[in-house]
């Protein structure tokens, strides 16, 4: 039964204006926080645990049993964030979504609030990404006019605020305690834990931050029931996700399909690898999970299939790179990216990538010296497992990856620039324009 | 096992520590040391150096984890078992390699760095580190030096961003203008542009640096730590008792470091104590005796000198008063008691060259003197501490720090009676007891407080009548616990050697005929009444009824009436006893050279009563003498010997009395004044960088002090026409002086605070003591008038 696509939180993308609260009424929408307002806080947390819905921002932690982890007895006051600080490479599943269908966001954002008994509920996105904002700010807006938000909700006695935060543009705070430093206000670094969020998170009071896929998923779950929800996934991994694919693909786009489908299965929803073109190496779930090649095109897309492999599900962000592309260069733009995101805060994270990129960029150029692959192993290793939070793992996954299923591509770059091994133009899609 | 402890092993070794204890620390009190660089035991755990990594095998639940983790976040757990890089190839290795990254971007500049020699990147790059570096590559670049404040430079380049200094500036200090700035590789230490990191704290920020890239305008460059030699010793700048570790090259103090003193000052040290060190390093500096002749101060040889004063002070005898100011340890405080009674054969001696009272004394003899009640780690545990007439900040910054540590660790709530909630108390969170000057009594009367309520009570009580009577009284009535915490380091010892009229050494009272035939034996036969207190010496030479005075470390400008004071040393026959030429020593007929508190022994006595050793940090062949021994050399020339010629004899001296089981003295119950002064009311009080002569020569730590400020109520602004003003003129009957403005919300109505010695701006100048009433107008800006 994985074989089909699974249409739920992608639904509506298409309709007409499908980001209003028309729109979204129109195919049922909120349905499932009416259905939640009949049930008690608890038996809404137990309904979502019960359905096996997992974090889909990439640890997969399973969503009710994080809900439930909020002391109820705290007297702080108690707060959900919906982390939608969407910056990965690859990795475009939330932004589409707070485009297409916000009130979706708003609805699962109402629902999860209740269920932890939040009074307040933030949703933090990426400060680039300006038109994303603004819709989920209209839907808010729609919300609280159509008696969605604010004091009594529905009648049902329920007061939610809503507050729609921007970043100011910075990956680290998609890392959980990073945001929440952000969004009161302090500087975007990662902070220690325990006290973990659910006991003192914003403000130091019980909070729970939650992918805005997770959040989202929500209401489908309250609409349709949690058997409808597993009878899609796999025994571990419930349900349906979406899948970003891009790069080298056909139909690039998000595939919404149950969590283990197996990549071949995906590259054939979206025309394969483009024409002419064989696969060269992909990423299972954005930037920051080890690269996989050819080889591996049977690997489920859940979160065990990839771990059994040495890799993550992470954001399910597949980037497809056919054999013209340079893994040189491509690693080397991602360690770019992850030193220029660095937060700064640990050592490992700080030195280590700024130490990376330069050894790639002399590689990439051609001017490595003999022994740099090792040194680039090396100090990968000194970073990996040693930093504060898990991005300096994530900007290490790549360049191990890649050194292991390409070392002699790498040790081209004692010798020859990428550029020349691989010409850059071979590999872009409007590569005929450019061709001589 | 109780169940607050927690059982574990750290390579192999079995160690049980308090539950919540970290790793790193439980590792240190199993004997093992593990590198690090953030951790500091008094700042809040970060994690971010990550050099302290080491391996769990077994979290305590049977489970290890996968990764090394650092042992400064990780909090021991019973069962669990650490290995550090002493035993574990993955935690050696983990360790290496951070080592290696901290090492990429640090300049090989350790030659010429202040750190180099005593630098903990230094010590393990040595240790643990590689021969030759792999990183090939380009290295981070700053200019360098940045200044975060005058005092204060940044080397970035040669920053590890362990954080410490910033997260000292949160949360210690409480002066968060030092913090992290961009991100990544280029994340560094900063400030704003135009906040520079002003904090009476500021030094610490040098000495936790485990690098070099903090240093002190003061000391960069100036010697190297091997050179150095270092002495512990007590700091003589205020009545906390830190303890120092002084540093000392050629004769000469380079710097003076925090010394370790969990009790006292834990690592901390305020600005004033660790830089305001070099103020007899100017011309002024005594080093002859010195005799007037012809009108003029002459040098003269000691025999000249001590011959001058014995036909001066002979004469005199009965009729001389002794002033000794309140900074001598307490063995020379000792041997001016002596001097005084058993020389001179009077009781007029007074230690406090401030606003005094005969209330003061009264309470200080019966609640204060050998009856030390409260210790700094009573305020750690306590409850609720009231302020009253004190200002920790300003006047005992070591008891600020911990009150702040017990607000930030313990939940202690802080109520500050004061005309307005300043700087410091609200980094305090204290809870404003709005009180002007003369309102303080009705702020005691009215206060609530029980036996676990903790008093601390500054010296400036003093200038409400009626003030320490109050405080008498919500002491019966409550229980409260009391500390008085006076400015200077010797007012303790003063009061211990009993340099008050009505106060012999060891609490005895001077009316009592048991205490004093105590004293008797050591002394020979008292007066049976009180001596003069300081004002009335003062009054009482300055008419010429008392013939003569002998002074030390006194200065005009810390009285109220400082012409008053310029009278009598005019009039009377005056011995000053001095390091540096003063006001006072340039008025006086005989001046005695002494040396500096750095050449010679002793001890000084802190707000808690606590012993802290002066010791000798240099020890200089030309130099003048103790003034101990110079006391000694003059009884003995009056035909009187003291007893004793040395500190260390002095203190032998005093401890040969036994212990007084007598009654004490009884306080003196004053009654508020009801006539409360018409107008506009002056409070204030002396801020810790001001125009104290003990920061001469400390010009980049003067350049750090806040500005000099007057503050008054927005209500006042208005009825007082100073609406558009931005600067205050305060007019007394001898002059006026002229402030910028500050509006603070907080200031009750009807009062004005100004700094009491703000550098040229001398309060006393205007002829007003705090509490009495001054006319205020509005003044222009002197510098755009000086421009016009």
């Amino acid at each position: 039964m994985t074989d089909t696509l699974t249409p739920v939180l992608t639904r509506n993308w298409g309709t007409d204006r499908s980001w209003t609260l028309d729109a979204y009424r129109a195919q049922g929408g909120y349905a499932g926080l009416k259905q939640a307002l009949t049930m008690s806080p608890k038996a809404v947390t137990d309904l979502v645990k019960d359905a096996g819905l997992r974090g889909r921002g990439g640890a997969g932690f399973p969503t009710g049993l994080k809900w439930s982890f909020v002391p109820q007895d705290n007297p702080n006051p108690k707060y959900l964030v919906v982390n939608g600080d969407e910056s990965e490479p690859g990795t475009c599943k939330d932004i589409p979504l707070m485009m297409a269908s916000p009130h979706t966001l708003v609805e699962g954002v109402i629902i999860s609030a209740y269920a932890i008994n939040a009074h307040t509920a933030f949703i933090y996105i990426r400060g680039e990404v300006a038109h994303p904002i603004r819709r989920v700010r209209a839907a808010v807006r729609e919300a609280y006019a159509a008696g969605l938000l604010g004091a009594n909700i529905l009648g049902s006695g329920y007061d939610l605020e809503l507050i729609v935060h921007a970043g100011a543009g910075a990956y680290i705070c998609g890392e959980e305690t990073a945001l929440l430093n952000s969004l009161a206000g302090l500087r975007g670094q990662p902070r220690l834990r325990p006290p973990f969020p659910a006991v003192a998170g914003l403000y130091a009071s019980p909070t729970v931050i939650n992918n805005v896929e997770s959040i989202a998923t929500v209401p489908s779950i309250l609409a349709y029931g949690k058997d409808w929800f597993q009878s899609m996934g796999t025994e571990k991994s419930k349900g349906f996700t979406i899948y970003s694919l891009s790069g080298h693909v056909a139909r690039p786009g998000q595939y919404e399909a149950p969590l283990g489908i197996t990549m071949r299965e995906l590259l054939e929803l979206a025309g394969g690898v483009r024409a002419g073109h064989t696969l060269k190496f992909f990423t299972p779930g954005g930037s920051s999970t080890p690269i996989l090649t050819a080889a591996d095109l049977d690997v489920t897309l859940d979160y065990e299939g990839l771990a059994a492999k040495g890799t993550m599900l992470g954001t399910k962000a597949m980037q497809i790179f056919d054999e013209t592309v340079s893994v040189v260069r491509t690693t080397r733009r991602w360690v770019d990216f992850y030193k220029h995101e660095s937060c700064g805060k640990c050592t490992p994270c700080r030195e280590g990538t700024w130490w990376l990129a330069q050894i790639l960029a002399r590689l990439e150029a051609g001017e490595g010296e003999p022994g740099d692959v090792d040194k680039l192993v090396s100090v990968a290793s000194s970073i990996g497992g040693r930093s504060f939070c898990p991005l300096a793992d994530g900007a290490v996954a790549c360049v191990t990856s890649a050194v292991k299923h390409f070392r002699e591509e790498f040790e081209v770059g004692y010798t020859t620039p990428a550029w020349e091994h691989l010409p850059y133009a071979q590999s872009t899609l409007f590569a005929k324009e450019v061709r001589p | 096992m109780s169940d607050d402890m927690v059982t574990l092993s750290i390579d192999g070794l079995e160690v049980s520590v308090p539950k919540g204890t970290h790793l790193i620390r439980a590792a240190e009190a199993a004997g093992i040391a593990i590198p690090r660089f953030c951790d500091h035991p008094l700042l809040d755990p970060v994690g971010a150096c990550r050099q302290c990594l080491v391996e769990i095998t077994d979290a305590g639940n049977g489970r290890g984890f996968p990764k090394p983790q650092p042992s400064c976040t990780t909090e021991a757990a019973n069962g669990m078992v650490a290995l550090t890089g002493a035993s574990s190839a993955a935690a050696r290795q983990a360790q290496a390699d951070i080592l290696e990254l901290l090492l990429i971007n640090h300049p090989l500049d350790c030659p010429v760095c202040d750190k180099g020699g005593e630098c903990p990147l230094q010590n393990q790059a040595l240790a643990d580190g590689r021969g030759e570096t792999r990183f090939t590559d380009v290295k981070r670049t700053y200019p360098t030096p940045t200044p975060v404040s005058e005092l204060i430079l940044l080397d970035r380049e040669r920053c590890v961003l362990c954080t410490r200094c910033t997260r000292f500036a949160d949360q210690i200090a409480g002066d968060p203008t030092l913090a992290l700035v961009e991100r990544g590789a280029k994340q560094q230490v900063g400030i704003y542009p135009d906040e520079p990191f002003h904090s009476y704290f500021s030094g610490n920020v040098v000495q936790i640096c485990p690098v070099g890239a903090l240093t002190s305008a003061d000391y960069r460059f100036s010697a190297r730590p091997f050179d150095l030699v270092s002495t512990a010793t007590t700091c003589e700048n205020c009545a906390s008792g830190c303890q120092l570790r002084v540093d000392a090259r050629h004769f000469e103090v380079k710097r003076r470091y925090a010394g370790e003193a969990p009790d006292i000052n834990e690592e901390w040290s305020c600005d004033r104590g660790r830089f305001g060190f070099v103020s007899a390093r100017g011309e002024d500096r005594l080093t002859r005796p010195l005799v007037r002749r012809g009108g003029e101060l002459q040098p003269v040889t000691w025999p000249e000198a001590l011959a001058a004063a014995v036909a001066g002070l002979t004469p005199a005898l009965g009729s001389t008063g002794v002033l000794t100011g309140g900074r001598l340890t307490l063995e020379t405080a000792y041997a001016y008691s002596t001097f005084a009674r058993k020389v001179l054969r009077t009781h007029n001696i007074d230690f406090r060259s401030r606003l005094a009272s005969d209330e003061e004394a009264a309470f200080l003899a019966a609640y204060v003197v050998g009856r030390p009640d409260v210790t700094y780690a009573d305020l750690d545990r306590a409850a609720r501490v009231v302020l009253v007439a004190f200002e920790p900040e300003e006047e005992s910054p070591a008891v600020f720090l911990r009150l702040r540590k017990a607000v930030r660790k313990g939940g202690l709530k802080i109520a500050t009676i004061a005309p307005y909630r300043s700087r410091g108390a609200a980094k305090l969170g204290a809870e404003l007891l709005p009180a002007g000057p003369a309102d303080v009594v009705n702020a005691l009367a009215g206060l609530t407080a029980d036996e676990n309520t903790i008093l601390l009570v500054g010296e400036r009580l003093a200038a409400t009548p009626g003030g320490y009577s109050a405080l008498a009284g919500l002491l019966g009535r409550t229980g409260a616990r009391l500390a008085w915490i006076p400015r200077r380091a010797g007012e303790i010892g003063a009061l211990v050697a009993g340099c008050l009229p009505g106060l012999l050494p060891g609490a005895r009272p001077v009316d009592d005929p048991e205490a004093r035939a105590e004293v008797a034996k050591v002394w020979g036969e008292l007066p049976a009444v009180d001596g003069l207190d300081v004002t009335a010496m003062i009054a009482a030479a300055a008419s010429g009824r008392l013939r003569a005075l002998v002074t030390s470390g006194i200065e005009a400008a810390d009285f109220a009436d400082p012409a008053l004071v310029a009278a009598a040393l005019k009039t009377a026959f005056v011995v000053s006893l001095e390091t540096r030429l003063s006001q006072v020593a340039a008025a006086a007929d005989v001046v005695l050279p002494v040396d500096l508190l750095e050449q010679q022994v002793g001890t000084f006595l802190n707000w808690e009563h606590r012993t802290g050793a002066v010791n000798q940090v240099v020890d200089h062949p030309r130099l003048p003498m103790t003034e101990v021994r110079v006391l000694a050399a003059l009884a003995a020339a009056l035909g009187t010997p003291l007893g004793f010629a040395t500190p260390e004899a002095a203190r032998a001296g005093l401890l040969t009395l036994p212990r007084y089981e007598g009654e004490r003295a009884s306080m003196l119950r004053i009654e508020p004044e009801t006539a409360l002064p018409s107008g506009v009311v002056l409070a204030s009080w002396r801020e810790l960088l001001d125009d104290s002569r003990l920061l001469d020569g400390a010009g980049h730590l003067v350049a750090t002090a806040p500005p000099a400020v007057a503050r008054i109520s927005p209500q006042t602004r208005r009825t007082e026409g100073l609406a558009t003003s931005t600067f205050v003129r305060l007019t007394g009957p001898k002059g006026s002086v002229t402030f910028p403005l500050v509006v603070t919300p907080t200031m009750v109505d009807d009062v004005i605070w100004v700094p009491a010695r703000a550098r040229d701006k001398l309060l006393a100048d205007i002829g007003v003591d705090v509490g009495g009433a001054v006319t205020l107008s509005a003044a222009p800006d002197p510098k755009k008038e000086g421009e016009e």
